[in-house]
Formats: structure tokens, C-alpha cells, sequence
């Protein structure tokens, strides 16, 4: 038999959901323990956890030690990891060989580094427009502090070092691959045939061949071809080879983005009398970027993290700092602190990365697709 | 070698036409899709063109604006000739309007940014004219207050009488319309036509591929009817579907007047 109904028609007020379906305990009950696989997972994970959890912050935390001259005073102090290592050795991680007195000229352009960031990745940034206009200026501007001359101190780039290295190569490679991406994408799709086979053979070549490879080339096998007595920057070849490297990616996830579009939009902005590159920079790249941000940022981070094969080829990034600290007597056997350090400033970057990125996607949704 | 620009300016067409179109051939590789188009169309001229699937009428408008390129024949629309160079092209589209089947709204751009886009790009008019000028549009086209939404907000006709506005911001001397409510739900057809009749009776010249036997009964000064390619007849909308001379015509017409 039917239940009369409660309320009149209309007159149904709004109640709350049922207690079942709210709070901590049910929703235990759906994400844990929905059915007999969840919950042997469930288990599985809270045992995992249990395991390693408290073992993991014995060695880091508890049973860690601080403070120390070398490996023997640590080991003295306590059983788990010993910073002192790191601590002593932070700030040639941080700006490899440097000059000490000339250091804050990093420190400053990293602050600036932030700035025009700022300006670029947030559109609600105070003062955007004076912003952007700074960061068109600020690969100068970095370029004049770091490597000196009119009127500071000129420092060679066998000195740059650690993080520092990472920024340079990272941000150089990131900010310029990403246009000359577009740019080798659309000159794929190009009518004009001579643009599109240099594209083509561009694009194949330098995704055809190892970075490591390119690094070889760059650091060795160029000097044959340059004529006698030039010489440029190993550091200046090795931002060239890692741009284009990523360059000929980021076309190819750009090229993604492109085909995604339905042709119908290229038919609008056409029969609108938009000109190429009108129709280019306001229809269709908006829209084939915003398809393509999870793979170009996925470039991103393959490009920050592939700066240490730079490695191989003399220059001491983070690794090469840790590596070259470890082989001093005061600090042997160290590595797990080493290179868990230098994972987890790695791991930061590219997590930041990939948040800005699902936050973009995010702002850039307009409604749904019909 | 006398100037270009006067000689199409002149006009070969001679009379009052707007557009056109001379022994127009049109092939997709080996395939050939357009024989030997011939059309005429005077200004003011409400043209309905039908024909079975794959009859050639979307290409052959869109030969109008160039969305396909022709191969031999001319093409010659308001005075200038369509050819491979791209500054006439651009002189065509800038007053030849199209409206697609599935809209073609730009997602990522506000109804208001949709409708501004091409006049403040290609026309140059200054931003404040050209949303006046749009929303004047929206307003005709009966959805002013959802000009501030994205395309993706809206209902399949809604987005269509949106393209219809945006495409009549240009102030455009021709409108094609290639199959506008074949993607809509019944109930959406009628807000849709209802506009294009509207804008039909204002005196606009338009080209309009469509299976709304109705709305060419009503507007149609002439209707054209393409079968493999070729204008098999044309007639005015009277004589058409009273009379139909071709017996592909009567067939076509059976089949679309009996379901
Ligand atoms: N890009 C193309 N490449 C090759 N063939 C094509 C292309 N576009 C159309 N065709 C062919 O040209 C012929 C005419 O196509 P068109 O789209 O003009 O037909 P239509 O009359 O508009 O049909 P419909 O009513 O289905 O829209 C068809 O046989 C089609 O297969
Ligand atoms: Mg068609």
C-alpha cells in the first residue's frame, strides 16, 4: 500500500540528505570498504602503511641526525639519516661553484624568476600588465645578472651549478620550447610543402635521437663543425640542444591538440574572413592547448627532469654536486640522503607543475561540450 | 593586359547579380563533385537548394566562400573574383556570412565574444560598436540575455540563432546556410527558421541548403534541385513542387513528401 503523500504538491520543503549517506562513517563505507575487493585492498594499504610509515619517519626523523662534522660523529649521534651532510653541503647544492661573494645575484634572480611567474600563471596577479611586460625583459635581465659583465663581476658557466643549473635549463627549455612547439606544429599542418617537410624532418629528427645523444653532440662532436678558434658557451649548446629536444615533443602533443578540433572551427573562423594568424592565435590555439595542457605540462616535467643527464657531459647539476660530495671522505656511504634530497626537490617542482596544470584546466572549462 | 580589380569591379556579371557562378567544375581528386555550375543569383534573391545525400549542394556553397576551391569555371561574387589569390578571398568572406549545420560556435568565447570576433578583427570597428552592433543582433535573433554565457550553456537552437546573429554582425551582403536545422530537435526547428524567415522578408540575399519544404514554400524565389553533381532543375517554389519537370526530381520529391 502507498504512503499519502507527506506534503501537499508543491509545497515539498528542501530536507537534509539521509544520515547514511553523509559524514565520515559513510563515506568509510562507499570509498573502503564498497565490496570484498575494496576492502582486502583497504587492508593490504593500512598494512603497507603500517609497515613502512613509522619506518620511514624513524630513519628520517627520529633516529636521524642534524648536526655533525662528518659521517663517523653522525653515525655516533644516531642510527637513521645524517643531514649535517646535506646542511653542510646545502649551499653548493643550491648554487653549485659560484662565487661566494656573487651569490646574491642568484638569490635576486630567482626572486624575480618569481615575479614573472607570477605574472604569466596567474591572471588575477596585481599589476599583470607591468608584470607580463616584465617577464618579456626578465630572460635578460637574468642572463646580465648571472653571467655578469656591464659593470658586475663576469662568472663563467663552468660555475653554474645544482639547483640553480636545474632552474636555468629547466626554465630556458620550457619557456622557449613551448612557442617553437606551436610553431613546428602549425608548420606541419601548412599548406606550403617546404614548410611542412622542414617541420616533418625537424620534428623526426630530434625526437628520433637520445638526448643524450644531442648533449654528445653538443658538447664534443660541434666543435669540428665550428671553425677554429670559435668556440661558444658548453652551457649556451646545451640549452639549445635540450629546447629543441623538447621543441619537437611539445609539437607533436600540440599537433594532438590540433587534430582534436573539430574542423568545423577551422571552417567558422575562415569563412569569418579571419586571417591565418588572426584565426590562429584566437580560435585555434586557444582551444588545441587547452586540449593539450595535461601533455605539454607531461613535456614539461620530461624536459626539468632529463636537465640531469647534463650529467654525463661535465656540467654538475644536483646530482653531480651529490655525487662529487659523496666521493669526499668526510661524507662516504651517504647516498640515500643524497638522492633522497634530490628527489624530493625534483619531486616538488614537477608536483607543482602538475597542480598548476589541473588548475588550469579546471579555469578553463566553459560549461560543457553538446 | 587591362587592370584587374576594374575588370572584376565592372562586373562580367553585367546585371544586378550578386553572385556568379560560370561553368563551375569542382573535383575531390578523381572525384567529380560539381559538373559544369551555372547560377545566377540577384540581389535580394532567396535561393532554397535540395537534393539527395552527397548531391554536391554543400559543396557547391561552399565553393562561394572558398571553403572549397574550384577548379575550373569562375566564380564571382558582389564584383570579385574568386581565385587563388587570397586578398579576393578575403574581400568575398568579409561580406559572404555562412551558417554551418552544427553551428560552429567557438566554445572557449562568450556568446558576446563569438559575435564581436570578426567584426573587431577583420572590420576593425572598435570593441563598444561592434557589442552594440551585436547585441542589436542578439536581440533579433531573440536571446539577448544569454549573450554573457559560453556557447556550451545554451540549447542547439539557441546556439544556432547565436551563429545566425554572430554571422549577421559582419553585415554581411549574402548568407549561406548550409543545412541550419538538420541538427536540431523538432521543437528547436521552428525559433530557428522563424529567424531566417525573418531575416528572408528584411530583403537579405540568401543560399540555403535545406530539406524545410515549407520554408521554400514560403520564402523561396527560386529552388534549385542537384543530383550527381549538376543542377538538375530550378524552378520558382510554385512550379517545383507542383510541377517538377525531371523525373529525379519527382522522385526525390515523392520521397521527401511522403515520411
Ligand atoms: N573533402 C572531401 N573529399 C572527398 N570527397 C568529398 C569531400 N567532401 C565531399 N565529398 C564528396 O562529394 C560529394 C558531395 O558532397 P556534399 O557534402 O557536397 O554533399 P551534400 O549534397 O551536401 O550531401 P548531404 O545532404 O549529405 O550534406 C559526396 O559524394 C561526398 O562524398
Ligand atoms: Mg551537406
Amino acid at each position: 500500500m502507498m504512503n499519502p503523500p507527506a506534503y501537499k504538491p508543491g509545497e515539498h520543503p528542501d530536507l537534509p540528505p539521509p544520515r547514511s549517506t553523509i559524514g565520515p562513517i559513510a563515506w568509510i563505507r562507499t570509498n573502503l570498504l564498497s565490496s570484498p575487493t575494496n576492502i582486502v585492498l583497504t587492508v593490504l594499504s593500512v598494512w603497507f602503511l603500517y609497515e613502512l610509515v613509522p619506518a620511514a619517519l624513524e630513519w628520517g626523523f627520529l633516529d636521524a641526525a642534524f648536526t655533525g662534522e662528518n659521517r663517523d660523529e653522525c653515525r655516533e649521534k644516531a642510527g637513521g639519516a645524517c643531514w649535517a651532510f646535506i646542511g653542510e653541503r646545502f649551499r653548493l647544492f643550491t648554487y653549485g661553484f659560484y662565487p661566494i661573494e656573487e651569490r646574491w645575484r642568484i638569490d635576486l634572480t630567482f626572486v624575480l624568476l618569481i615575479v614573472a611567474l607570477m605574472a604569466v600563471l596567474w591572471d588575477q596577479c596585481p599589476f599583470r600588465k607591468q608584470g607580463l611586460i616584465f617577464a618579456c625583459v626578465f630572460p635578460f635581465v637574468a642572463g646580465w645578472l648571472l653571467l655578469g659583465g656591464f659593470g658586475l663581476t663576469p662568472v663563467d658557466t663552468d660555475e653554474f651549478g645544482g639547483f640553480m643549473l636545474t632552474l636555468v635549463i629547466g626554465v630556458t627549455g620550457i619557456s622557449f620550447s613551448l612557442p617553437i612547439g606551436i610553431v613546428l606544429a602549425l608548420g606541419r599542418q601548412s599548406h606550403l610543402p617546404i614548410v611542412r617537410v622542414f617541420s616533418v624532418s625537424f620534428i623526426e629528427f630530434f625526437r628520433g635521437v637520445p638526448l643524450i645523444a644531442l648533449l654528445f653532440v653538443a658538447s664534443t662532436m660541434l666543435n669540428y663543425f665550428l671553425p677554429r678558434g670559435t668556440s661558444f658557451d658548453l652551457l649556451l649548446r646545451v640549452l639549445i640542444m635540450v629546447t629543441l629536444f623538447a621543441s619537437a615533443y611539445m609539437a607533436e602533443v600540440i599537433r594532438g591538440g590540433l587534430q582534436a578540433l573539430p574542423r568545423g572551427q577551422y571552417e567558422a573562423a575562415d569563412a569569418m574572413g579571419l586571417k591565418y594568424w588572426t584565426s590562429m592565435r584566437l580560435i585555434i590555439l586557444p582551444q588545441a592547448l587547452k586540449i593539450s595542457i595535461p601533455g605539454i605540462v607531461n613535456t614539461f616535467i620530461g624536459l626539468y627532469k632529463d636537465t640531469t643527464l647534463v650529467i654525463i657531459i661535465g656540467l654538475l647539476d644536483p646530482l653531480g654536486v651529490g655525487r662529487s660530495s659523496l666521493s669526499d671522505t668526510k661524507w662516504t656511504g651517504l647516498a640515500n640522503e643524497m638522492y633522497l634530497f634530490v628527489a624530493i626537490f625534483f619531486f616538488l617542482s614537477c608536483f607543482g607543475m602538475s597542480r598548476y596544470s589541473l588548475y588550469l584546466e579546471k579555469k578553463l572549462a566553459t560549461g560543457y561540450e553538446r | 593586359m587591362n587592370n584587374e580589380t576594374s575588370a572584376t569591379q565592372n562586373g562580367s556579371t553585367g546585371n544586378d547579380s550578386i553572385i556568379a557562378i560560370r561553368n563551375m567544375h569542382k573535383w575531390y581528386g578523381q572525384f567529380h563533385a560539381l559538373k559544369d555550375i551555372n547560377l545566377d543569383v540577384v540581389r535580394g534573391e532567396k535561393i532554397v537548394i535540395c537534393g539527395p545525400s552527397g548531391s554536391g549542394k554543400s559543396t557547391m556553397i561552399r565553393c562561394i566562400n572558398r571553403l572549397e576551391e574550384h577548379q575550373q569555371g569562375e566564380i564571382i561574387v558582389d564584383g570579385t573574383e574568386l581565385t587563388n589569390d587570397l586578398k579576393n578571398v578575403e574581400v568575398v568572406r568579409r561580406e559572404v556570412g555562412m551558417v554551418f549545420q552544427h553551428f560552429n560556435l567557438f566554445p572557449h568565447l562568450t556568446v558576446m565574444e563569438n559575435c564581436t570576433l570578426a567584426p573587431i578583427w577583420v572590420r576593425k570597428a572598435p570593441r563598444e560598436e561592434a557589442e552594440t552592433i551585436a547585441m542589436e543582433y542578439l536581440e533579433r535573433v531573440k536571446i539577448p540575455d544569454q549573450a554573457h554565457k559560453f556557447p556550451g550553456q545554451l540549447s542547439g537552437g539557441q546556439q544556432q540563432r547565436v551563429a545566425i546573429a554572430r554571422s549577421l554582425c559582419m553585415k554581411p551582403r549574402v548568407m549561406l546556410f548550409d543545412e541550419p536545422t538538420s541538427a536540431l530537435d523538432p521543437e528547436m526547428i521552428k525559433e530557428v527558421l522563424d529567424v531566417m524567415v525573418e531575416l528572408a522578408t528584411e530583403g537579405m540575399t540568401m543560399l540555403c541548403v535545406t530539406h524545410e519544404m515549407g520554408f521554400a514554400k514560403t520564402v523561396a524565389d527560386r529552388v534549385i534541385f542537384m543530383d550527381g553533381g549538376e543542377i538538375i532543375e530550378e524552378n520558382n517554389p510554385q512550379e517545383f513542387f507542383d510541377n517538377p519537370q525531371h523525373d529525379r526530381t519527382k522522385l526525390f520529391l515523392s520521397q521527401i513528401l511522403n515520411h
